[in-house]
Formats: structure tokens, C-alpha cells, sequence
């Protein structure tokens, strides 16, 4: 399985993301450079959580106009999976390839702490690994990750089953106090209308190992490879 | 300002230069300087830079270890952790600028002490910070707590190093000076470490990072001067941060180190331009020829004086092999780094600047540098407190309510809401987070482990000087002891009021004294540090305050614990002895009202032995989790093991003549409470090693109890715990 | 010549940081503010003379980079130096 993890200057996450992949699916990812304008032809695009360009003007920004996001908005629609972590989930709703915007937490502070989440669908190839309603553990680590869209599109994505992952309490129920940064619908990630582009503000790469403290984060990288190696 | 100027007592005066030191100039120069060497005598000769008041004293801090690679006069400290990597670290103040501005100074010191480490060819891998701040009453600290967090963070986490650990207090001696210290650890290969030693006749001096702008002007000697009711008025000179940019110069300078092309590099620090040239050309014993004119710049007209004090951030000098340039110049330009050939080496030995072709300076190095001046001040001994007897402090009321009011107080409240505005997992390697003794992370792509701490007690410092130097670098020994690992080296931040007061002095004095006795006692030498001295205001001076960090190494982190209760039905045992020492401690002062006493001796050879004791039992697996009992004593330590694991406990020891209330909350040192489940085997291991251990209690339920009462339930405790600090904060 | 061109967030979107500025003012003491948004301000300086080519590339500029149109609003000023 080859997979691509894109690096813009300010990103942060792009080795652990790297490490995790390799590490789940044995295959070594390359890395793109954000000026690239094409790249080898990969089964998998990732793009890493972290501060790209400083996430100077909105997080997200000024990625999602970089050279490198033509390739890959032109391979997403193609159908080739695309899986944005924190920054880069921020970048794909900046493309356009997902819909909605990632604002400021509602408290206003960046956070970083294990959360609960519950698996939406499992019916996808970025989560067949996991059980439907399943309730994992997985740290976020955000500034700006109060996901927002209007009424119509919320209702859109609803009605499509695009949510991938919500908030939520360790015994799977959903209330304010599981909610980190005030998304609606305690949405924590999302899928395309298609299905092979995944936006999420948890961060899997960072529990794949008990050493880390938990290995919930493994079932995404796990259903990738299931998906493209079988 | 301009050249022309012609040096006046005023000018002299405001560049915080006494009439000794201006003479001492006159002799150096063999003329009057002009404006731009003045300004450069001043900040190399400040406090902040030339430690001209603490120098005396920090040689007799031990800096030799066998695994120390480089002690202090480097960037920072480096330590040999075996198969070929190093680890370098430092912790630095920036106490003032945060007073000033909390978010752009805490944040600004979270970047200068990151360039520290990546400047000697380490990449980050782990930043801490100590803070102490004024009382929670006082109507500056809310605003204070706030800026400082969101500063450390806000850097932090855009960098992308993880900030791991740290302490964070309160005390009203610190209303008008907080203390923001920062630490950063970076890892490198042992044969890759970077110094700054200028060499190479006509080598290229090239200038990389971010454009000179006229920010922190006398950043410097503000550092080094006394606050005053108007010192909100400096402002201007404040620096802003900018972790975008460091960020690409971590990964530029990294990849150019990877390189063979870098003969020396240097990070401009307090003082910029003028103090990375001139310590590069001093260490070398080179001159340096600078072309003002190709400075990058950000702002129009910039006098010489402007872009040699200036302390725009993200910004470091390099002197490259020659003909490397291109290849040097390539690496920054893809990186959108400025990168500009500035100079080149001399033999002259001085430092000549030129700017629209006239020499606007021309210092000779050498004297600049040693003939900076020394003070051998003045000091006092602290008197000696009376001694404070277990049986003249009241028990309280109720046992339950003392560790209601302990737990939830301030200084012991969980610090949470602070770590969790800080990423302290990215880099995917934090293998114990934040809120336990110390803090590791795994060295990537091993097994090996660094554990991780800062600590002091500075109401012990203010008490006794020398004992609390001591303790403060035995703490931080036990808290990294706790994981298991072995605790190697430390660097100091030792912040204190105005040196020229003799009882100040004396405090300095004191805990130097008391820190190289402990280093030496327990072979954790220092390797880097940093000194900040008058902080005070109107006369009041802060509590000493030798914020200690400290590094250990764990061969491998499958052997470590963490502070947290594993399993209904073990075993509870203390190590050491208890004499129910209550002098300073936070019993007395939070429970009782009262600052007295003498703080805890520490007795050092017990100290090292009953550690290396509970070391040996945790790579023997008959620990199970461990915590060092400091700031609130046994009942205290129980409690943070009871709330991080889930778990209640019942404390059945009895303590024979010893009042309860001073062994539950007395902080003699040399202790530590242990998890065991095994308990004979635990005994017998003790036996051997000739330490004493008591079991005192066993784990299980959801309660914690005294002797088969119920002092409070789990639940209520954590919401006392976790409550305080989000209320304070939210609740205005 | 100089543009000024202003972000803000749309009627409807919860603004956090208004909102917390509105806070903070009245714990000043300034009861008065009844609502606060805030928004970003940005200052072009443009090499483009013609006042009517300036705005159709200051609104490109806007819609591609300088807002987030799911979220946000902007107006374009022109100045004259």
C-alpha cells in the first residue's frame, strides 16, 4: 500500500502521522512537499495536523491554496482516499472537498486531551475495522476545531450520513460536556458525499501503541490498509 | 540616535552603565566610544549577560559528570545518553518581558530557550516551564495566569514540541515580579553537536531567520534593572513571537546541520546581534567585520545602534565553511528564510562594524568580553528560624477537612486547566503526560526514556537558603527517581531580588551552596542555567527562587511508573522516616494560617540512598507505582495517587508518640509512598539495602480512609482538586 | 493606491471572541454594548490604478484567500493616497 503524507511548512504532525502509517500498514509513506505540483501515484493521501503557515489568517488557509492541494483535489475527485488530520481536516473544508468551516473553540482556549468518540459508519473504507456505535478514546489537540455549517448543509450531511465520528460521553451518550470545542452536532469528523475523503479533528496517529497510553487510533489506518491490500 | 552623539553622564547613566564601568570603557577603547559601542558595553556588560554579580558564585556549582559532554558556557548543557545520542537542555527566565506583556513574553521565552537547544544541533523534544506567580487575590495574576498560559501555548504548540510538564504556584511576594522559566530538551546525535566557537580567517558570518526590526531595544538591561511603577511605560520594547517562522528555521538549521558546512552557530538572544558576535569571535579568539548595510531589515532608516541591540526574534548567526553558501543559502530560501553573508572572520581580534561605508565601531573583543565586571557583592547569611515541634502545631479539626482544604488550595489544586491548553502529545513519543512526578518521553525510535521535571520551594528558600537549595535539587532527583529512571543532570533558573542588597545576596549565596552540595551528594551535576536577578519592586523582592530542571534516563520505559493506584488489595508502603516536620509547610500555612519554621533538612546521603533503593525495586518490578512526597506530605501524595488511578485507599498506620496530623502532613524529605504487592519481598529488599520502609495502608474502594474511616469519597475529592483553577480562572 | 478590505463573520455564525469581548466589557463596566462581532481588517497596498480593476481583483482575492465565504463576509474600500 503507498501512501502520501503532503508536508506544508508549519505542519507538525506529518512524522508522527507518518510513523503511525508505517508502523499499522508496514509500508513507509513518501512526503510531499507542499510546493510540489505532482507527485507519484499513491493509494492513500494524508494530510497532517500542525500550524501550516502558521495558520496565519484562518488554520487551514493558505495550505488549501498551495500547489500541492490542486493534485490532490483533482485526485480526490478521482476517488482516491484522502484522510486530513486536525489541520488537515481544516485544510480540506478550506478546499472545499468537505463541506463546512473549523472556527475557533467555543471556550476560546486550544485543547488538548483524550476524548470520547463514537463510530458513525463502519461501512466506509476509513473505518470497517471498527463496530458501529463503538466508543473509542482519542486525544484532540486544536485551536479551531468548532465545526460549523448551516442549516441546510448540516441537514444535508446528516440526511447523507456523512458524519464519520462524534463527541461523545465513555459510555457513548452525547452531552455538552463531551463536546471539547462547541461543534454542532458534536461532529468530530466527516466524510465527502463520496465517501473516500475523511476530515477529522482527533487525532488517531497519536494512540496506536499501549505505550502511548491506548491504541483506539489504529482501526483507521487498519481499514485503509483491509480495503486497499485485500 | 545617531554616530555624532557625543557621550554624556546622562547617556551613560541611561545605558544603566555606573562611572567605574564607564571608565572601565574609556581604558578599554583608549577614546570615547561612540553611540554604538556604548550601547554594545551596556547590554554585554548587564547583569542579564555578563552575570557580573552571580559569577563569583556559580563556579562552585559541580558541572562534571562522566556523562557530561559540554557543562555550562554553551548555548546549553549536553549529557551522553549511550548508543551514540545526546540530549542538551537548558531552562531560561523571561520574567520581565512577561510581566510586561504575558502572552508575547512567555511566548518570546518559549522560543529564545527553544533556539538555545536547536542551535547545538538538537531537535526539541520536550519543553517545560515553571511559573510562579502573585496572589490569586492580587487583580493582576487572573490576567497574568491567563496571557502566560496562552503565550507558552500558543508558541508550543505551533512549533510542535510537546510541552510536557512543569510547576506552576502562587505566592503574594510575586504580585509585582512573576517568574516565567522555560526549559526546553532536544535530542541529538553525540557526534553532531553544534558549538559556537568562531574560526577561519575570511570565513563567511551569514544572518538566517526572520528580519531585524527595531523590537526589544534594551530588552537586555531591562532585564537587569529593578522595576518601577512605570515600567508598564516599556512596552514598546516588548518582542512578538513568531513560531511560524521558528518552526522553519528548526527544520532549515536541521537540515543544514546535516550537512558538513557549519563551523560555528550561535542564536541571537537577549542582546542579538551584539552578543552572538561577540561571543562567537570571543570563544573563537577571531575578530568579526560586519556590513551593517546587509542586515535584513524590516523597518526604514535603522541606526547601527538599532540593528546591533535590536532583539527581533527568530534570528541566529552562523560562521559556514567557505564555498558553502549556495548550498546554505538553497536550504533557508525553501524554507522562506532571509539569509544574507553579513561579514566575515578577521584576525584582528575585534569586532569593526561598517555601515554606509564608515566604520561605526571597533571593539577589541577580548577585553570586551573579560574585562566585563565582577562583583564579589556584599552579602548576609539568612538567620536561622526558630525550630517549630510537631506538638506546638495544632491538629485540626477535622482530618478530612485539612486535606480538603490542601487539596484544593492554590498551590496543590490540579493544574489541568493549564496542560490542557498545551499539546503535550504531539511528536507522539509522551509516554507519562503531565500531572504525575515527572514527565518522560521516549526517545524516537527507541526504548529508552528521559524523565522529565522543574522543581522548587521557594517559601523553604526564604527560610533557610541553603537547605532549600538543597531540596530543590533533591525533589527534582526523587521526581525523576519515581519513574524509575536515573536522574543525570540539571539546569538552574535562579531568579532573585536586587543583588545589592547584602541579605539578597546572601539568599544567592545560600542556595548555591545548598545546590552544589545536593549535585555533588547525589552525582546530578549542573549543565546549563541562567540567572535573573532584581526582581523586585518598590523594595519588595521576590521569594528566592532556584527553579531547579532536571533530566534522568530510563534504559527502557516498559520498566516505569506512573503516581497512579493499580489494583484494589496492594499494599501501601512509605520509604524513609517521618519526624513530622511542619516548619514552612503548606499544613501550616493553608490549613493553619501561619509562614514559620524552619523548612525540612535534607539529608543527602539518605536521600541518595533511600532513592537509589526505590530505583532498583521499580526495575525489579515490586513497585507498582510510586510518588515522592513533597509540598503537603504523605496524606497529600496518597491522595494524587488515589485521584490518578481511580482507586481509594485505607491508611491503618500507627505512628507511635508522632501526632497524626504530622505524620499525614509533616514534609520531612527522603520519602517517597510506593504501590507493592508483594509485600514481604518489598520488605526483605528494604532490609537488605539497609533503607526503612513502613506499610501504612492498602489500596482498594472508592473512598479514602484514615484507619477504617471514611475521610472522603474519590469523587468529592477530584471535584475539589480539579475545581479550584477553572474557577478562579472562568469565574471572574 | 490602498485598499482596505474588511472580514467579518456572518449574521447567524456564533462569534466566540465577540462574544467574549462583549463579556469583558461589561466587566469594565460598559453596560451599554449591546452586541460585539469581531472581524479582520486588512491593508493592501496596490500597484493597480484603475479603481474599477482593483475592485474586481480585490474580490477574487477575497473569495479565493482572504475570506472564508461558508463563514464569512467582506467589504472592499478603495483609497486614495
Amino acid at each position: 500500500m503507498k501512501s502520501a503524507v503532503i508536508v506544508f511548512p508549519g505542519s507538525n504532525c506529518d512524522r508522527d502521522l507518518a510513523v503511525a502509517l508505517e508502523k499499522v500498514t508496514g509500508f513507509r509513506p513518501i512526503m510531499v512537499w507542499h510546493g510540489e505540483a505532482d507527485f507519484d501515484k499513491v493509494d492513500l493521501i494524508a494530510l497532517p495536523g500542525g500550524f501550516s503557515y502558521g495558520d496565519y489568517l484562518r488554520a487551514g488557509a493558505m495550505a488549501a491554496r498551495s500547489p500541492v492541494m490542486k493534485e490532490v483535489v483533482k485526485r480526490a475527485n478521482r476517488g482516491v482516499p484522502v484522510l486530513g488530520i486536525c489541520n488537515g481536516f481544516q485544510v480540506l473544508t478550506e478546499t472545499g472537498l468537505l463541506p463546512g468551516a473549523l472556527m475557533r473553540n467555543a471556550n476560546l482556549k486550544f485543547v488538548c486531551k483524550d476524548v470520547w468518540l463514537k463510530v458513525e459508519r463502519t461501512d466506509t473504507i476509513f473505518t470497517n475495522r471498527y463496530a458501529r456505535g463503538q466508543v473509542i478514546r482519542i486525544p484532540v489537540a486544536h485551536h479551531d476545531g468548532n465545526y460549523f455549517a448551516d442549516a441546510d448543509t448540516i441537514r444535508r450531511i446528516e440526511d447523507n450520513g456523512q458524519v464519520a465520528v462524534r463527541y461523545c460521553d465513555a459510555d457513548g451518550s452525547f452531552s455538552p460536556a463531551s463536546n471539547p470545542n462547541g461543534s454542532i452536532g458534536n461532529i468530530a469528523g466527516i466524510f465527502n458525499e463520496a465517501g473516500n475523503v475523511l476530515g477529522m479533528m482527533p487525532h488517531p496517529e497519536r494512540l496506536i501503541e499501549p505505550a502511548l497510553g491506548g491504541a483506539d487510533g489504529r482501526g483507521f489506518f487498519e481499514s485503509v490498509m483491509q480495503e486497499l491490500v485485500a | 540616535m545617531t554616530d555624532t552623539l557625543s557621550i554624556t553622564p546622562e547617556l551613560v547613566a541611561e545605558h544603566g552603565l555606573t562611572n567605574e564601568e564607564y571608565e572601565l570603557i574609556l581604558s578599554v577603547m583608549g577614546r570615547e566610544p561612540t553611540i554604538t559601542e556604548l550601547g554594545i558595553f551596556s547590554v554585554m556588560w548587564s547583569e542579564h549577560c555578563s552575570y557580573k554579580s552571580s559569577k563569583v558564585w556559580l563556579k562552585r556549582l559541580p558541572t562534571k559528570a562522566p556523562w557530561v559532554i559540554q557543562g555550562p558556557g554553551e548555548n546549553a548543557g549536553v549529557i551522553d545518553i549511550g548508543d551514540g545520542d545526546a540530549v542538551i537542555f537548558k531552562m531560561e527566565s523571561h520574567n520581565h518581558p512577561s510581566y510586561i506583556e504575558p502572552y508575547q513574553g512567555a511566548a518570546t521565552g518559549v522560543g529564545g530557550i527553544l533556539r538555545d537547544v536547536f542551535t547545538m544541533g538538537g531537535r526539541p523534544i520536550a519543553n517545560l516551564n515553571a511559573l510562579r506567580f502573585g496572589s490569586p487575590d492580587h487583580p493582576k495574576t487572573r490576567h497574568l495566569v491567563s496571557g502566560v498560559v496562552a503565550g507558552i501555548g500558543g508558541y508550543g504548540n505551533c512549533v510542535g514540541v510537546p510541552t510536557v510538564a512543569g510547576e506552576c504556584t502562587f505566592h503574594p511576594a510575586y504580585n509585582g515580579n512573576i517568574l516565567v522559566n522555560a526549559m526546553t530538551v532536544g535530542l541529538a546525535r553525540k557526534d553532531r553537536i553544534f558549538y559556537s566557537a568562531a574560526a577561519g580567517v575570511g570565513n563567511p558570518v551569514v544572518y538566517v531567520g526572520s528580519k531585524t526590526g527595531r523590537d526589544g531595544i534594551h530588552g537586555a538591561t531591562m532585564a537587569s534593572a529593578e522595576f518601577t511603577e512605570d515600567s508598564e511605560e516599556k512596552r514598546p520594547t516588548v518582542q512578538v513571537g513568531d513560531p511560524f517562522t521558528e518552526k522553519l528555521l528548526i527544520e532549515a538549521c536541521l537540515e543544514l546541520m546535516a550537512e558538513d558546512a557549519i563551523v560555528a552557530i550561535q542564536d541571537m538572544g537577549a542582546a542579538g546581534l551584539t552578543s552572538s558576535s561577540v561571543e562567537m569571535a570571543s570563544k573563537g579568539g577571531v575578530g568579526f567585520e560586519l556590513d551593517l548595510d546587509r542586515v535584513p531589515q524590516r523597518e526604514e532608516n535603522m541606526t547601527p545602534y538599532e540593528m546591533m541591540l535590536s532583539e527581533s526574534q527568530e534570528r541566529m548567526l552562523m560562521v559556514l565553511k567557505p564555498g558553502s553558501e549556495a548550498q546554505a543559502e538553497a536550504i533557508f530560501r525553501k524554507w522562506d528564510l532571509d539569509f544574507a553573508v553579513i561579514g566575515r572572520i578577521t584576525d584582528t581580534g575585534r569586532l569593526t562594524l561598517k555601515h554606509e561605508g564608515e566604520i561605526v565601531g571597533d571593539i577589541p573583543v577580548a577585553p570586551l568580553v573579560d574585562k566585563a565586571p565582577e562583583y564579589d557583592r556584599p552579602w548576609e547569611p539568612t538567620p536561622p528560624a526558630p525550630a517549630l515541634h510537631p506538638g506546638d502545631v495544632p491538629a485540626p479539626r477535622s482530618l478530612g477537612d485539612a486535606l480538603r482544604t490542601l487539596m484544593g488550595c492554590p498551590d496543590l489544586a490540579s493544574k489541568r486547566w493549564i496542560w490542557e491548553q498545551y499539546d503535550h502529545m504531539v511528536m507522539a513519543d509522551t509516554v507519562q503526560r503531565p500531572g504525575g512526578d515527572a514527565a518522560v518521553v521516549r526517545v524516537h525510535g527507541t526504548t529508552k526514556g528521559l524523565a522529565l521535571t522543574t522543581d522548587c520551594t521557594p517559601r523553604y528558600c526564604k527560610a533557610d537558603p541553603v537547605e532549600g537549595g538543597k531540596q530543590a535539587v533533591a525533589e527534582a532527583w526523587r521526581n525523576i527517581t519515581a519513574t524509575g529512571a536515573k536522574p543525570l543532570a540539571i539546569t538552574d533558573c535562579m531568579n532573585f531580588g536586587n543583588p545589592e542588597r547584602p541579605i539578597i545576596m546572601g539568599q544567592f549565596a545560600g542556595a548555591i551552596q545548598g545546590m552544589a552540595e545536593a549535585c555533588t551528594a547525589l552525582e546530578f551535576p549542573v549543565i546549563s542555567g541562567n540567572v535573573s536577578l532584581y526582581n523586585e519592586t518598590n523594595g519588595e523582592a521576590i521569594l528566592p527562587t532556584p527553579a531547579i530542571g532536571g533530566v534522568g534516563l530510563l534504559k527502557d520505559i516498559d520498566c516505569m511508573v506512573t503516581i497512579a493506584l493499580k489494583t484494589a488489595g496492594d499494599w501501601l508502603y512509605m520509604v524513609g522516616e517521618s519526624a513530622g516536620h511542619l516548619g514552612q509547610s503548606l499544613y501550616l500555612r493553608e490549613v493553619c494560617g501561619r509562614e514559620d519554621g524552619p523548612p525540612p533538612p535534607v539529608d543527602l546521603a539518605i536521600e541518595r540512598r533511600n532513592g537509589d533503593f526505590v530505583r532498583s525495586a521499580i526495575e525489579n518490578r515490586q513497585v507498582v507505582a510510586c510518588h515522592d512526597l513533597s509540598d503537603g506530605g504523605l496524606l497529600v501524595a496518597a491522595a494524587e495517587m488515589a485521584l490518578a488511578g481511580d482507586l481509594g485507599f485505607d491508611l491503618d498506620a500507627d505512628w507511635g508518640s508522632l501526632p497524626d496530623h504530622a505524620a499525614l502532613f509533616g514534609e520531612d524529605q527522603g520519602r517517597y509512598l510506593v504501590e507493592v504487592s508483594e509485600g514481604e519481598a518489598f520488605e526483605a529488599a528494604a532490609r537488605a539495602a539497609g533503607v526503612p520502609v513502613k506499610r501504612i495502608g492498602f489500596v482498594g474502594g472508592d473512598t479514602l480512609n484514615r484507619g477504617g474511616e471514611r475521610l472522603i469519597s474519590l469523587a468529592e475529592l477530584r471535584e475539589i482538586h480539579e475545581s479550584w483553577l477553572p474557577n478562579y480562572m472562568e469565574n471572574a | 493606491m490602498k485598499a482596505h478590505v474588511h472580514v467579518t463573520l456572518k449574521t447567524g455564525v456564533l462569534d466566540p471572541q465577540g462574544k467574549a469581548i462583549q463579556h469583558a466589557l461589561a466587566a469594565l463596566g460598559f453596560d451599554g454594548v449591546e452586541d460585539v462581532r469581531q472581524g479582520k481588517f486588512i491593508e493592501l497596498k496596490l500597484a493597480e490604478t484603475d479603481a474599477e480593476k482593483a475592485r474586481a481583483s480585490l474580490d477574487e482575492m477575497c473569495r479565493k484567500l482572504l475570506a472564508n465565504t461558508v463563514i464569512e463576509n467582506y467589504t472592499i474600500d478603495l483609497v486614495e493616497e
